[in-house]
């Protein structure tokens, strides 16, 4: 028998609100989609102590409404739907060809710069369709850390600077001075702090990204994804690439995210699921399988093939 | 001679050996001393290329030491008719101690400055954006015919493009673009035709930028994707992107392309003397519009110019002087090019 | 797949639908849409279209502008006759003289260059001890590369005047050493080859895996052997390229020509054996003619000068199908031609231009 795996617990917040006792108040932000099963306000069963559940009322951020995504004439993402909300993590398993990646990549665009790639289906952020929103802004407010650390060559600082110096105030004008380092520095400071990585850098700012460690430089990127205080952090399998003890340090970043930015994580790694997710959506082939709270999935899942995948029948 | 290496046989040691040619064969000594003469004729061979350029140095400036030591740093100074002044020694006493050096070659100097540097400002210009087009914004049709074309420009022979400059380009510049009342206001300085300054300025242009545009474009394609993608997932658009990152990594590539233009521009002999002007005439910038139309002639073309005296002694000593300067100019441009890289490496980006 | 509906169908028991609702499909296209961009990004993008589209339409002009004027003015005739002695060159004669002088000087440049530089090559990239003399020799490679060739003719002139090497070319009268021949000119032309041949070959020898000369060490071969039968057979497409490449470069050179071959208009030679007559007599080449007889010279024959730049041109051609080829079966071979294939082919005589 593996050994039993523990979530990551954080010290229990007070400002988040716990569900309601008869899920009434589910209704007020999500959007009924018919014959859905109620996905908030769901009672949590088998939920450990200590731990705070995701509030029934926490806002959605993001809404995936059967979307379905293509390469060529190839459809890799089949009539998917999934809530993203602020104050959890949402994390996407499934075996290798099952659309996850590219679901997480449509949520910030970024599959149109493949030509060739096809969408349909409804994307929502705060309630507005992302196809409609300019692409730029929102990739600003959907910030992705992709699987290898990919920080640009340039100092530490200038990277997580880096779009903070794209500010655009109204459509079309790009302020006009360019930003002084002592203006930038605060903004850059607090996202260090938030990715966990100031401490080790403190005073070497202008030391070259490319020399950091692996973990560091994938915090850097983390750093320069929340410089710009985005609503919603997509993460790539932000851990395949590094060794146990970064992938320790950036799960217990991401659980102390959550508060602030909405997560999806993309996982091949289920004991990461876990450690880090609230809610977990198993993909199979394109197909959303089944989505529910981490502990239904691991625990009890509903599916006889989500069943299957978490106890390592296949992968 | 392979032998089978599974075949008991005589110790074969390296030292034993037979060599496998013949020729070493013929030389004796084992398979040992093959390999240690082949070293040594390699080795021979590379320091025979260095032999070579110490070589050149040495011919070049012991032939030029005399212009240098009759005119001092003057050299390099204006004073007088470059044409002038070759016309001097050509005509001039033939017996060594009444050689006269006279020589100022400022207006040449400053020939060469103009023509190469405006050429190679025009050119990176050109050269970077028509890259970013190449690699980034064209389709792929137009990609396909792009990349031939560009190989055919940079192998056409300088002698191609100063006939078309010479044929084509002047007469048509003269045409359009002098008018008689430009012509009179310098004319009892110079007489102003088509070969000058502004048509030399751009066929150097059209000869350096296609080996620009080649260099800078593989350089942008060998920028990781992972780069430009993590910096289109930040929501920097594409330009920025290409700005911010692209253009930023390719930095050493750029400057190797600006000193290989350049020193191909400075090296630049025949189409310059087809085109630029027949006379060493120095444009002056105050004249305004009309600077650009003034007849030229770099340092290269001059010699090509004047080579046909070569036997008269001083000119002789002259041109090789001229031939010094451009060899020293290429060595500097290459350190240079080197020296403006260094900084670049700290932050990762692969020189 | 199972039958099972998937936890979030609408209803259960539903067939699942197997493309989405027609009409709802977006697809993307690889064109940006910049209407929202700054202005300044704006500019730039559209000056990068200019300039792009610019640049071919000007390569176009050019080849349009000599293929007209070529196909106009070349008779296949021209092509065998010798040019006429008079120096009014545009009534009769053709440019044979000038077709024999390019090829001549080409091959003896190329006889020079290619074995000197595969050696060198194979020196510095298989050799390289003491490591000073290996930095020294790729920085002093470079250099012969960028150096002009009116430097190298210059060099060369001075050079082959010397009494010792008077072999080399004819002998005035008076004692001096005329220095001028198709010896000299030759010698020259292999150094602006060399570096061509030199990088092209020490590419493609850096990229054969080390696998390959440890199996051959591995059966007992020395390391001269294993070079001459291993390592430069599997070069050979690369170092064709460079010998290409080099060709290419010296058939277009006019300056040594003009300053180290005396640039007369028919090959004269300088008297003894037939061959040797020739190597040491000076001439002409395709690129001297034209220069001869464009305005910058003395011939005046406008059309003359167009048609030998044509076959000039149709030369250049030829050599770069020939790269291409040459390239293509590189890639067939398994030699990979790097990230950045096709400008890395192009610049690929530059390899320390990274």
């Amino acid at each position: 028998m593996p050994p039993p795996v523990r979530r990551i617990v954080l010290e229990r917040d007070p400002t988040v609100v716990s569900p309601p006792a008869n899920g009434s108040g589910a209704t007020a932000t999500t959007t009924e989609r018919p014959g859905s099963a109620p996905l908030s306000g769901a009672p949590h069963r088998g939920v450990q102590a200590g731990e705070h559940a995701p509030a029934a009322a926490v806002q959605e951020r993001m809404c995936i409404e059967g979307v379905w995504l293509a390469y060529g004439e190839k459809w890799v993402v089949r009539d998917v739907s999934l809530p993203v909300r602020k104050g959890e993590v949402l994390g996407l398993i499934g075996a290798s060809g099952s659309g996850k990646t590219t679901l997480l990549r449509s949520l910030n665009r970024l599959t149109e710069i493949t030509a060739g790639a096809a969408r349909a289906g409804r994307v929502t952020l705060d309630g507005q369709e992302i196809g409609e929103i300019e692409v730029n802004s929102l990739r600003r407010r959907v910030s992705m850390v992709f699987q290898q650390p990919n920080p640009f060559p340039m100092s530490i600082f200038e990277n997580v600077a880096y779009a903070l110096r794209e500010e655009h105030g109204e459509r079309g004008a790009r302020r006009r001075k360019r930003r002084s380092r002592d203006e930038l520095m605060p903004a850059v400071v607090d996202a260090l702090r938030r990715a966990g990585l100031y401490e080790e850098v403190a005073g070497n700012l202008d030391h070259p990204a490319l020399r950091l460690s692996g973990g560091q430089q994938q915090r850097l990127c983390i750093a320069r994804a929340l410089a710009a205080n985005p609503e919603v952090l997509l993460l790539d399998e932000p851990c395949s690439a590094l060794d146990p003890i970064s992938t320790a340090t950036i799960e217990q970043l991401i659980v102390g995210l959550r508060q602030s930015v909405a997560i999806v994580i993309v996982t091949h790694n289920l004991q990461q699921a876990m450690r880090v997710a609230d809610h977990v959506a198993f993909m199979h082939l394109g197909e959303l399988v089944e989505y529910g709270p981490s502990s239904q999935i691991f625990d009890n899942p509903r599916e006889e093939r989500t069943r299957e995948y978490v106890s390592g029948a296949f992968g | 001679m392979d032998r089978d290496p599974l075949t008991p046989s005589a110790p074969t040691g390296p030292s034993r050996r037979r060599p496998s040619s013949a020729l070493g064969r013929l030389l004796g000594g084992g398979a040992a001393a093959a390999e240690r003469r082949t070293e040594l004729l390699l080795r021979a061979l590379a320091v025979g290329v260095l032999v070579v350029i110490l070589g050149i140095a040495i011919v070049v400036f012991s032939k030029a030491w005399p212009s240098f030591s009759h005119n001092g740093l003057a050299w390099f100074g204006s004073g007088g008719d470059v044409d002038t002044q070759f016309e001097a020694m050509i005509n001039g006493p033939r017996d060594p101690a009444n050689y006269i050096y006279h020589f100022r070659a400022w207006p040449l100097i400053w020939a060469t400055i103009l023509t190469s540097g405006l050429a190679v400002i025009f050119g990176m210009v050109i050269s970077i954006l028509a890259a970013v087009f190449v690699v980034e914004l064209a389709p792929a049709r137009v990609n396909r015919a792009i990349d031939p074309t560009i190989r055919l420009l940079a192998g056409v022979p300088s002698v191609v493009y100063g006939l078309i400059g010479i044929l084509a380009i002047a007469p048509w510049v003269e045409h359009d673009f002098i008018s008689q009342q430009r012509k009179r206001s310098v004319e009892y300085v110079v007489q102003l035709t088509g070969a000058n300054l502004s048509v030399a300025v751009l066929i150097l242009t059209v000869m350096i930028v296609p080996i620009m545009v080649a260099i800078v474009a593989g350089a942008l394609e060998s920028v990781p994707r992972s780069w430009t993608e993590g910096s289109a997932a930040l929501g920097v658009n594409r330009w920025r992107t290409t700005w911010r990152v692209s253009l930023r990594t390719v930095r050493p590539a750029i400057v190797a392309a600006a000193v290989l233009a350049t020193a191909r521009a400075l090296g630049e002999a025949i189409m310059l003397a087809m085109v630029a002007g027949s006379r060493g005439f120095s444009p002056n910038p105050l004249d305004g519009t009309t600077f650009f139309f003034e007849p030229v002639r770099p340092l290269a073309a001059t010699i090509v110019h004047y080579v046909e005296d070569l036997n008269v002694v001083p000119v002789e000593h002259t041109l090789y002087a001229m031939a010094a300067v451009l060899l020293v100019s290429c060595a500097l441009l290459s350190l240079a090019g080197w020296a403006a890289k260094q900084p670049m490496k700290r932050y990762g980006v692969r020189t | 797949m199972s039958s099972a509906p998937p936890a979030l169908a609408p209803t259960p028991g539903t067939i699942q639908a197997l493309t989405p609702p027609a009409g709802s499909i977006r697809a993307t296209s690889k064109r940006d849409s910049i209407r929202s961009w700054p202005l300044a990004d704006r500019v730039a993008y559209l000056l990068c279209w200019t300039v792009g589209i610019g640049l071919c339409v000007m390569a176009a002009a050019i080849v349009l502008f000599m293929l007209l004027k070529g196909v106009s003015y070349l008779r296949p005739s021209l092509l065998i006759e010798h040019p006429s002695a008079s120096q009014d060159q545009a009534t009769s004669g053709g440019f044979l003289d000038p077709i024999e002088g390019t090829l001549l000087l080409t091959a003896i440049g190329i006889a020079i260059a290619a074995p000197l530089g595969v050696g060198l090559a194979v020196w510095m990239s298989e050799y390289q001890r003491p490591a000073w003399l290996a930095r020294l020799v790729e920085s002093g490679v470079e250099m012969i590369a960028g150096a002009p060739s009116v430097l190298l003719a210059m060099f060369g002139l001075a050079l082959f005047a010397r009494p010792a090497l008077a072999f080399l070319s004819q002998t005035s009268a008076g004692g001096s050493v005329f220095g001028r021949s198709f010896l000299t000119a030759g010698a020259m032309m292999s150094l602006l080859a060399l570096p061509l041949v030199v990088a092209s070959t020490r590419e493609a020898l850096l990229q054969v895996p080390a696998h390959v000369r440890e199996a051959s060490y591995a059966l007992g071969k020395t390391k001269a052997t294993t070079i001459r039968k291993v390592l430069l057979p599997s070069v050979r497409p690369s170092i064709a390229n460079g010998i290409t490449l080099g060709v290419g470069r010296i058939v277009g050179d006019t300056a040594i020509v003009v300053i180290l071959l005396g640039a007369t208009i028919r090959l004269e030679g300088a008297g003894g054996a037939p061959l040797l007559s020739t190597l040491r007599g000076t001439g002409g080449t395709l690129t001297s003619y034209v220069l001869f007889n464009s305005p910058a010279g003395e011939g005046n024959a406008h059309e003359k000068a167009y048609a030998a730049a044509f076959v000039l041109l149709l030369m250049v051609l030829v050599l770069n199908v020939i790269v291409m080829r040459l390239n293509a079966s590189r890639a067939g071979t398994g030699q990979s031609l790097g990230a950045s294939s096709r400008w890395r082919v192009m610049t690929g005589a530059l390899p320390w231009i990274r």
